[in-house]
């Protein structure tokens, strides 16, 4: 029983962290159609900015948080407007392969041509150090810190999407982008606002999961395929489907681990292959469907 | 298949009937030309970068002419384990650059995949790191100054027997060195009276560490002997170790030097305080030596902070290759070179080191070290040392 218990537990922490990091991305493919396959890249940037602003300016963590955040969206702003805004749309997906992995190498590159090839890491504040119990299993106090920073990132989000004025204009946008723009809805700026909210969460991301995915300059391209796994099987675009999927995934995983570890990830790639084949379209069908 | 045999052959034939040519010339002053093979890019380009950087300490220190000789480091870039790419560049080095000697691999298949080469051509190999005992049994011509898991882990589980611990956890990444390091381990502390309670090898590309802290926690485990290759796993791993209240516990955390090597301890933070471990190599390590050493680099490079045990497996190594030119007049023949530094001993950064004739791995000190804050700075502080330990796998079930 307790075992049981201690893999819900760290489970749902390991799937709300792999929430966190991938949701941005379910953004940017689900409501943008892009294949961006730079969010890595974007997460990282976000770890190394609140990494400098908290080790070489002092900054405290909440702080070097919020700048990691604005810093990461203001860089890759003039992004959108000289690249991605070119390859939006359905009919270019080699296009958007190309581009983003590209990107993805240039900005590998200036990290570790910047920062050293050699792992970084966010101080964190007095506060989040230590365990906190739950009944007879202890947890990080970071890790519950990151699962409650997930379930308000969940709420908001969905809030954001389903329930303001943003939201509604964002769904027409999406699903019908010539009626909308027809309407008298400014898409362009639509587009580039959920392009910085994207890129944000993916910055988000980066600094609070910098505990368990550590920051090196290949981290871009290391962790990728732990996004396009919890995106896929979420179902791109659905907010409540990335959650539903990161914490399956996440609890298959540690639950493999724990009792067979000799056999390493197949839990998680099995149960990625299961869950596409009974959903191709991941759990909750998303807008692009 | 047979095709690219044949042309192999060929290419080696016509790079020995060259290399002959060169040799005809024979007393007058040439260059010698040694090809490096390491990671320079990607995720392991710190290694390559203390390779090139304790060469280069070497040369500023011996000068770079052997004799009438001049040696010249070719360095080719391999940026993850790939040993048909570390063949393929092999051969480019031989053939193209008519290298007399090879040098570097990191990791243990690019180091095996040049055996068949060597041996046609006649080169030595001086390996600086790839930890696998078999290797050096692949052939006569592989010499290696760097360690073992084996040489590390047998004097490392003989310690913690003497400590009265009884009960012990293994965690190892599941990959050649790791089990490795969990055979050696398991072999040596129960012989010492000590029982392997649960022998865990966790996926080389695991995340979260969170279910294996479980299972150790569940075991009911004194301590732990833990292996993972140098990295960014090294350092979840540790968290974790702390984050899940093992280390408060009281369950204590041994394993070979890998895990806490230099350029990491930044980022691991106070996480490994108290880590013990025992290495051929600290940065903190007290001799006259290793201080000159320390202080060349500082001098060339303006820090010495990333400089670790891949750093002392190249300057020995160049250390080896200069013996070599020295005792064969700079004439290219692998056999009698190697010949040549059988047995051979020397006093390195390190202490005290002597070439194995049989297994050609240089028998050296292993340092019980733990991690421990110096001046506001994590070193591997060194708490004992055991001298002359040789290759404890070298034909290990044979």
């Amino acid at each position: 029983m307790e075992t049981l218990f201690g893999i819900a537990v760290d489970g749902v922490a390991y799937g709300m962290i792999l929430f966190i990091i991938s949701v941005g991305l379910s953004v940017t493919l689900g409501l943008m159609r892009v294949v961006n396959l730079a969010h890595g890249a974007f997460a990282m940037v976000g770890g190394y900015v609140a990494s400098y602003a908290a080790q070489s300016l002092g900054l405290p963590y909440p702080a070097a948080l919020v700048v990691a955040v604005a810093l990461t969206v203001l860089a890759t702003l003039p992004l959108e407007k000289l690249l991605y805004r070119r390859i939006y749309g359905h009919a270019n997906e080699l296009g958007q392969v190309l581009l983003t992995i590209g990107l993805t190498f240039v900005i590998v590159a200036t990290v570790n041509y910047l920062f050293g090839p050699t792992l970084k890491r966010i101080p964190l504040p007095d506060l989040l150090l230590g365990t906190v119990s739950l009944g007879p299993k202890a947890i990080p106090t970071h890790r519950a810190f990151v699962i409650g920073m997930g379930a308000v990132t969940l709420l908001g989000l969905w809030w954001l999407l389903e329930r303001t004025d943003f939201g509604i204009r964002l769904r027409a946008a999406v699903d019908d982008p010539a009626m909308a723009a027809a309407l008298g809805i400014r898409t362009e700026r639509l587009y580039m606002a959920t392009f910085a909210l994207g890129t944000g969460l993916a910055a988000l991301g980066g600094v609070l999961g910098a505990e368990l995915l550590p920051l090196e300059p290949y981290y871009a391209i290391r962790y990728i395929v732990l996004f396009l796994a919890v995106v896929a099987v979420g179902g791109a675009g659905s907010i409540f489907g990335s959650a539903a999927a990161a914490l399956a995934l996440g609890i298959t995983d540690t639950a493999g681990k724990y009792l067979i570890p000799n056999f390493g990830e197949f839990f998680f790639y099995a149960a990625l292959i299961l869950i596409l084949f009974r959903w191709p379209h991941g759990f909750f069908k998303g807008r692009t469907a | 298949m047979t095709k690219h045999l044949r042309t192999a052959l060929l290419c080696t034939a016509f790079g020995l009937a060259s290399g002959w040519g060169a040799g005809a010339g024979g007393a007058q002053a040439a260059t010698i030309k040694v090809g490096v093979i390491a990671p320079f890019s990607g995720p392991f380009a710190m290694v390559g970068k203390t390779f090139k950087e304790a060469i280069a300490v070497y040369q500023a220190e011996h000068g770079t002419t052997v004799g009438a000789d001049t040696v010249e480091f070719v360095f080719k870039d391999l940026d993850q384990a790939n040993p048909a790419q570390s063949k393929a560049l092999a051969q480019e080095l031989i053939v193209k650059e008519k290298v007399g000697y090879l040098a570097g691999f990191f990791f243990t298949p690019d180091a095996l995949a040049v055996a068949p080469l060597i041996d046609e051509a006649n080169i030595p190999a001086v390996i600086f790191n790839a930890a696998t005992s078999a290797i050096t049994e692949k052939s006569p011509r592989y010499v290696r100054t760097s360690f073992t898991l084996w040489q590390n882990t047998v004097p490392l589980a003989e310690h913690m027997a003497k400590q009265g611990i009884k009960k012990v956890v293994t965690a190892v990444s599941d990959y050649g060195p790791g089990i490795d390091g969990e055979t050696a381990f398991k072999a040596t502390f129960e012989k010492a009276g000590g029982s392997v309670v649960d022998t865990i090898r966790m996926p080389l590309k695991s995340n979260d560490f969170a279910p294996f802290m479980q299972r150790i926690k569940d075991s009911g485990a004194e301590a732990i002997y833990a292996f993972l290759p140098a990295g960014p796993t090294t350092l979840a791993f540790a968290k974790a170790f702390a984050d899940n209240g093992l280390k408060d516990k009281g369950i204590r955390f041994f394993g070979p030097g890998d895990i806490t090597q230099e350029p990491d301890l930044p980022a691991l933070g106070d996480a490994a305080l108290g880590i013990t471990t025992t290495f051929n190599y600290s940065q903190s390590h007290d001799s006259a030596k290793n201080k000159a050493f320390l202080a060349k680099h500082k001098e060339l490079f303006g820090s010495s902070d990333t400089v670790t045990f891949t750093s002392v497996g190249a300057y020995d190594g160049a250390h080896v290759i200069y013996t070599m030119i020295q005792k064969t007049g700079g004439k290219s023949d692998g056999a009698k070179a190697v010949d040549a530094v059988k047995g051979m001993s020397w006093e390195s950064p390190r202490g005290p080191l002597t070439i194995n004739p049989d297994s050609r791995h240089v028998t050296q000190t292993i340092y019980l070290r733990v991690v421990e804050k110096v001046d506001g700075k994590l070193q591997n502080v060194e708490k004992a040392a055991f001298a002359d330990q040789p290759d404890y796998g070298y034909k290990v079930g044979k």
